[in-house]
């Protein structure tokens, strides 16, 4: 027993039972095909596949696993435009998500700034921000179609490279995911303590250069909690977006199988957006970590 | 010559109106160059605000305060200050604190001078071999140093001391007293050091200022002399009668003073609506309950019917 906790097996042990216990959960719920064989009035043998089960169309935790081999055995398989590996398409997500990402860091920070700056500012707009915040990405995305409707971008040999429906999925992106990021650097801004200022003050530092010195290197570990939790939005969000306008990834691919009627890949769809999820979250708590001072 | 720094008449209350909460009023002060003073004052006196009037950091109600004459109009480096909780940025190591006034005071340096007139200032405070460190790495008095060498760094013609050693242990405060009192033995600059320990003002200045509380906001008392001569030895200095003498009139003053303005409760006191727990009560298990505190204000009252026969 002392070993057990020396060696800190607890901390992959419990892991690994409550993951047991919720796959034996899964299978008990999920339902099982029987095939039988039977001779039909015309005499002849038909072989006949019934499902049962709690929920009988719900695919067993070994189904979805022979279902979803191809997939992840292959991750990176291009077998055609929305049959590719699982990291394949995630990897399309992933590129969808940085984009919107990086725009709602672009907007985001500037108008935490002025929000933490100005009381004036945050009066004005505190209101529009917390009616906008709570907006569902399924809203947003019809507004961005509206918004952008007949942008298109043509390379040379006429194939649209980037249409409205692109556009449409950036705007909804980074509209969901630039409120945590504005919000934080907001509360960032306004945690400066008054000391580093009159040191600005006394040293009597251009606006730049307290902007640049003092303001964002304080604010900078909130900034950074803001990021995260944006980034957690964004990948949030994309699937939505992909299932709305249908593009490939790992959103549009859940869609698809899901019309499909091929039930195990909607699973392994979800472990793909949770651990990718998890990874980009650990990713950015490291990041975030190395920011932290004092 | 006019005096390096002036205050005429200076009051300062904070607050509208009948909230108007006096801190500061009729402070008059002459500092001449070179004069080393010390203010002292009970905690909460409104010995920052006077600080922070000298520094600029905040403007005088009324009166003036002038500095060469000239009416201070706000913050700048030549009021150098060394504030109580070190304001050192964390992000920065020991240098880079330096360098950040270094950098933006002397710009007609070169890169190389810069770099050997901060680490002349480190090297003051004795703190070269950690320069390359984070202020969390570092003790408080070692922090109270870097704040120190920075401010002494920007060249400041009036060094303004917030009870810079207030927070450190009293050990640790002897060391920097003498330390701080020898830096100015050679550079001669002017200093105001404020501080609430009377020890500490008598030892390190030649003039000391009592702050006196009031009911209608603190006032500058009778100045003391101190004519010990310099460097000082704290440990033989302590036991002299010119110092026990000094002392018990400075405490004497301070606490006759605190008498006078005997405080007058303006807040509404009210005791926490807050009742023991009831230990013999038997607990009920309430899985997503915590047990509340009982109130007083809850209390149900128990009302006894008596039938009078």
């Amino acid at each position: 027993m002392k070993l057990f906790y020396q060696l800190k097996l607890d901390a992959i042990l419990l892991p690994i039972i409550a993951i047991l216990i919720c796959v034996g959960g899964w299978a008990l719920v999920a339902g099982h095909s029987k095939t039988t064989t039977k001779v039909d009035d015309w005499g002849d043998t038909v072989t006949e596949t019934k499902r049962f089960g709690l929920s009988k169309n719900l695919p067993s935790p070994t189904e979805t696993w022979v279902a979803s081999k191809p997939y992840v055995m292959a991750p990176f398989a291009k077998r055609g435009e929305l049959d590719q590996g699982i990291l394949r398409f995630a990897w399309l997500s992933l590129k969808l998500v940085a984009q919107g990402y990086a725009i709602a860091l672009i907007l985001g920070t500037p108008i935490g700034f002025f929000l933490g700056l100005s009381k004036n500012f945050t009066r004005a707009f505190d209101p529009i921000i917390q009616i906008l915040r709570p907006v569902s990405p399924l809203a947003w995305l019809p507004l961005g179609m509206v918004l952008f409707s007949g942008l298109k971008v043509m390379d040379s040999s006429g194939r649209s490279i980037f249409g409205t429906s692109d556009a449409a999925a950036l705007f909804t992106i980074a509209i969901c995911a630039m409120w945590p990021t504005v919000l934080n650097t907001a509360v960032g801004v306004r945690a400066v303590p008054q000391d580093y200022l009159n040191v600005a003050k006394v040293l009597k530092l251009s606006k730049a250069k307290t902007l640049f010195k003092i303001l964002i290197p304080s604010a900078l570990p909130y900034m950074f909690t803001g990021f995260r939790l944006s980034l957690g939005i964004a990948w949030l969000v994309i699937v939505a977006v992909e299932m709305l306008i249908g593009k490939p990834g790992v959103g549009g691919f859940l869609w698809q199988q899901y019309n499909a009627n091929s039930y195990a890949h909607i699973i392994l769809s979800i472990l793909t957006i949770g651990v990718i999820g998890y990874i980009l979250d650990r990713a950015m708590s490291l990041i975030e970590g190395r920011f932290r001072t004092a | 010559m006019p005096p390096i720094l002036e205050l005429k008449g200076v009051s300062k209350g904070f607050g509208r109106a009948h909230e108007r909460n006096a801190v500061l009023r009729d402070v008059n002060l002459t500092v001449n160059e070179g004069d080393f003073v010390s203010i002292i004052g009970y905690s909460g006196s409104g010995k920052s605000t006077l600080i922070n009037l000298i520094a600029g950091l905040l403007k005088p109600d009324t009166g003036t305060a002038k500095m060469d004459d000239s009416i201070i109009q706000g913050p700048g480096p030549d009021r150098g200050i060394v504030f109580q909780n070190y304001s050192l940025l964390p992000w920065l190591t020991v240098i880079e604190n330096v360098r950040l006034a270094v950098d933006q005071l002397f710009p007609a340096m070169s890169e190389q001078e810069r770099k050997d007139y901060a680490a002349k200032y480190v090297d003051m405070v004795k703190l070269s071999p950690a320069s390359h460190k984070y202020p969390k790495e570092l003790s408080g008095g070692m922090r109270q140093r870097v704040s120190v060498a920075r401010t002494l760094a920007a060249n400041p013609r009036i060094l303004l001391l917030d009870e810079p050693l207030s927070a450190l242990d009293a050990l640790t405060r002897a060391t920097l007293q003498d330390e701080i009192a020898e830096i100015w033995q050679k550079n001669r600059t002017t200093v105001i050091w404020i501080t609430n320990d009377p020890d500490e003002a008598i030892l390190v200045a030649d003039r000391v200022i009592p702050l006196l509380p009031g009911r209608e906001g603190a006032t500058l008392g009778q100045e003391l002399l101190v004519d010990t001569p310099r460097p000082r030895d704290r440990k033989e200095i302590i036991k002299t009668t010119e110092f026990k003498d000094l002392k018990i009139q400075l405490v004497n003053t301070l606490l006759d003073a605190k008498k006078e303005s005997a405080p007058t409760i303006t807040k509404k006191l009210s005791t926490p609506d807050i009742l023991p727990e009831d230990l013999g009560k038997k607990r009920s298990f309430t899985l997503f309950e915590r047990p509340a505190p009982r109130r007083r204000s809850q209390l149900a009252r128990e009302e006894l019917k008596i039938e009078v026969p």
